[in-house]
């Protein structure tokens, strides 16, 4: 039986477990709800829960587990020769038998005795059904795919059964326990309360996972290129190795990517911040309700733009026309045509990325802004300031240090922003301060080094966790200390 | 004997003033929130050197016409005021007057104290650096002890000028607001439910400060309370549904009124 039609008889008992507990409940008021503990409903999606959670349970183990005790039993089965082989070989022999396994599934009975007698063919035979292997079978992977066919039908079988007894004992039992005075709107909302922490956990593990496995490969890293070599290393020079080669062919010096990505950033943060500022306070002190209520939405829509788009938008226009507008300038002054700003700069791509900024500082800004209570404003205004005297001396003092917090949550976007200086910084990891030559930062090695053939054992591709980490722990800084400040600052009006 | 005396003079004060003049002069005044109207022809006087007390049911009108007086419903979105509003001869809705030289002149106290997030003394400082009133430190440093003084919170704060404002209890916010105010030297103050956020103790000490407050400012005063309108107050104006019902002094207004939507008003049989 398939796993979704047993799905399927699971959500039927429990559909039919909360009918007739609802039902039941009803029956035992007699007419008068106040009789019972919970409004019938709760008694109802009781009977449902216990019919459905434990037979899923039951299911998903199983389904976890089956196949690992399967493999286990065939390879116990395999001959003593083959399992002196490496456990890689073996692997691929399990591969195959496994392949083997289908392909019998779409035989007939007697093409399957047919190969018993004559294993020969059986690659073929296989074949000429749409089932590939790679190898001619050794005779025992006839054997141990028939077997592994064998106990995956039985397992299947059991699981079935097993499942579907699990729903109806869940079902009676829960049913049986039904009583004027049982606590069932109680027990539901303690199940609920579990489903909403799994929920969140499963938020939180994801992190800590994702962490985790980023450690785990920037440990290996560090097992092939000291610590200190990467972190204050100057020189970046990976030298894509061959596979096999020796692994310490290349150097690993984070601070010209740090150096680049800290430069692009900052350009950004310069286009970004007074910009998204003077938005911000137009839209929240000047602008008619009417005009905030069209240009907040337009100038938020730049925020849904799609990363790639803007670094489209840098290859194709921004930094051609720099480079041409440069050429013409340096024409105009030396009459030399020749352009002093590259395509490909750090000035492009910070440029660019700036404008992607705007949208989060002027958005974050105007909440900030307007959070500022009504009665400063009116206090200042009932003293004879203007507005901009309102704004300078009272409203952005006040707002300031959420201002502050939210230009550190914008720059942790600057510093993992990816698309844009893929497209737009360039490759050459340089340590420079002419803004109009091109530079890389972190996110695009990141790329560069997973992009492509990998073979996960050099420090060429590993390097990319080691960044990666490093990104990481310098955004989740930011982060934090932004939200330090923020939540400091909103302390004062409560 | 002696209170008697003091009424005495004090009653005698008010005629003098009567005959004086009137501060600021309203006529026909009307505010709309949008299609709502909020005021019809309201034609109020304020007398010089005493406090009006503007009182009502909520909804009635009465902080709106305080804010028509130093325009401060002009910072509310859709809202337009018709009629003619005066301070001393000036018409300060004529297109020549600027707001900000008209609120210096009104000076304006919130009924939730809202001392900005800076120390006491730049609180006090603000108005006065604003319109330039402060030649040096020294000029700065004797207008805030002066205007803390007549706040009556100097003896309180002398020795923490520097911390912030809003470290204060709730009633030193409200006179610290008023010294802010007071700090200006406006002709007219504003009061809108001054002690509404108070408790009683502060109540008393920012109506005694109200008093005082009266022989250097006109003072008018938004207030729910009319044991407060009554202690505060020489004139009273009473406000229902956006009109203005009766205007009088305040003794006659709760012994004597002459209209009888005040008489049910101060005896609380509505509002």
């Amino acid at each position: 039986m398939s796993i979704s039609l047993l799905l399927l008889i699971v959500a039927v008992i429990g559909v039919a477990g909360y009918l007739i507990g609802s039902w039941r409940a009803n029956a035992l008021a007699g007419g008068k709800l106040s009789n019972l503990h919970s409004r019938p409903g709760y008694y109802g999606s009781f009977v449902a829960i216990w019919s459905i959670l434990p037979a899923v349970v039951v299911l998903f183990v199983w389904v976890i587990a089956s196949p690992i005790y399967i493999s286990s039993t065939v390879r116990a089965g395999f001959p003593e020769e083959v399992k002196a082989e490496p456990q890689a070989t073996q692997n691929l022999n399990y591969n195959m038998i496994s392949a083997i396994a289908r392909g019998f599934k779409v035989l007939t009975a007697e093409e399957r005795e047919a190969l018993f007698k004559d294993g020969a063919t059986a690659r073929d035979v296989l074949a000429s059904k749409g089932v590939p292997v790679a190898a001619e079978p050794a005779p025992y992977m006839l054997k141990s795919a028939d077997d592994l066919n064998r106990m995956t039908t039985t397992s299947s079988t059991w699981l079935s059964i097993l499942v579907v007894i699990v729903a109806a004992v869940g079902a009676f039992f829960s049913y049986r326990s039904i009583a004027p005075k049982f606590r069932a709107r109680n027990r539901v909302e303690g199940m609920m309360l579990v489903g909403l922490i799994a929920a969140s956990s499963i938020a939180i593990l994801t992190t800590v996972g994702i962490v985790a496995s980023m450690a785990t490969e920037a440990i290996h890293f560090f097992n092939m290129v000291p610590a200190w070599e990467f972190f204050f290393g100057t020189t970046w020079d990976p030298r894509f190795a061959a596979a096999g080669a020796t692994a310490s062919a290349g150097q690993f010096g984070l601070i010209p990517l740090l150096a680049g990505t800290l430069y692009i950033g900052f350009v950004a943060m310069l286009v970004a911040v007074p910009v998204g500022l003077f938005a911000a306070i137009y839209m929240s002190e000047y602008a008619s309700r009417h005009v905030r209520s069209v240009a907040k939405p337009l100038l938020e829509v730049l925020a849904g733009i799609p990363t790639i788009v803007y670094g489209f938008f840098a290859l194709v226009t921004v930094g051609p026309f720099l480079r041409d507008i440069s050429a013409q300038l340096n024409g105009l002054v030396t009459g030399n045509y020749s352009n002093f700003i590259q395509a490909q700069s750090v000035l492009t791509a910070g440029f660019v990325m700036g404008i992607m900024l705007i949208p989060y500082v002027s958005s974050l800004s105007d909440d900030i802004i307007t959070a500022v209570p009504r009665a400063l404003r009116d206090g200042s205004l009932g003293l004879g300031a203007t507005r901009s005297e309102t704004i300078k001396r009272v409203i952005l003092p006040a707002a300031l240090p959420g201002i502050v917090g939210a230009l550190l949550m914008t720059a942790s976007r600057a510093v993992g922003e990816t698309m844009i200086v893929v497209l737009a910084a360039g490759v050459a990891a340089r340590m420079q301060l002419n803004p109009f030559e091109p530079m890389t930062t972190v996110t695009v090695k990141i790329v560069n080094q997973l992009t492509g053939d990998l073979e996960f054992t050099s420090p060429q591709t590993l390097v990319a966790f080691a960044l990666g980490i490093t990104l990481f722990v310098i955004t989740l800084c930011l982060n934090i200390y932004a939200l330090y400040i923020v939540r400091k600052y909103r302390e004062q009006y409560e | 004997m002696n209170m008697m005396s003091e009424a005495a003079v004090e009653k005698a004060l008010d005629k003098k003033m009567n005959d004086i003049s009137y501060k600021m002069i309203g006529k026909d005044v009307s505010v709309y929130y949008g299609d709502k109207r909020a005021l019809y022809d309201v034609n109020l006087n304020v007398r010089e050197n005493t406090v009006t007390a503007l009182i009502g049911p909520s909804g009635c009108g009465k902080s709106t016409f305080l804010r028509t007086l130093n325009r401060m419903n002009d910072t509310i979105d859709g809202c337009r005021v018709t009629g003619r509003i005066t301070l001393d001869t000036d018409d300060i809705y004529d297109q020549n007057i600027d707001v900000v030289e008209l609120r210096a002149r009104v000076g304006m106290v919130f009924q939730k104290p809202n001392p900005f997030p800076k120390s006491i003394y730049e609180n006090v400082a603000y108005g006065p650096r604003i319109h330039g009133l402060a030649k040096s430190k020294a000029d700065m440093d004797a207008i805030v002890e002066k205007s803390l003084q007549k706040a009556g919170l100097w003896n309180e704060v002398k020795d923490r000028l520097q911390e912030g404002g809003t470290g204060l209890s709730g009633g030193q916010q409200q006179r610290l607001c008023i010294a802010r105010a007071v700090a200006v030297s406006p002709e007219v103050i504003l009061m809108d439910e001054p002690c509404s956020a108070l408790d009683p103790i502060a109540t008393a000490k920012v109506e005694e400060l109200i008093h005082e407050l009266r022989a250097n400012f006109t003072i008018v005063i938004v207030t729910h309370s009319m044991q407060q309108a009554a202690r505060v107050s020489q004139r009273t104006a009473m406000f229902h549904l956006g009109n203005l019902v009766e205007e009088n002094d305040t003794d006659k207004m709760f012994t004597n009124p002459d209209d009888q939507r005040t008489q049910d008003y101060i005896m609380g049989r509505f509002g």
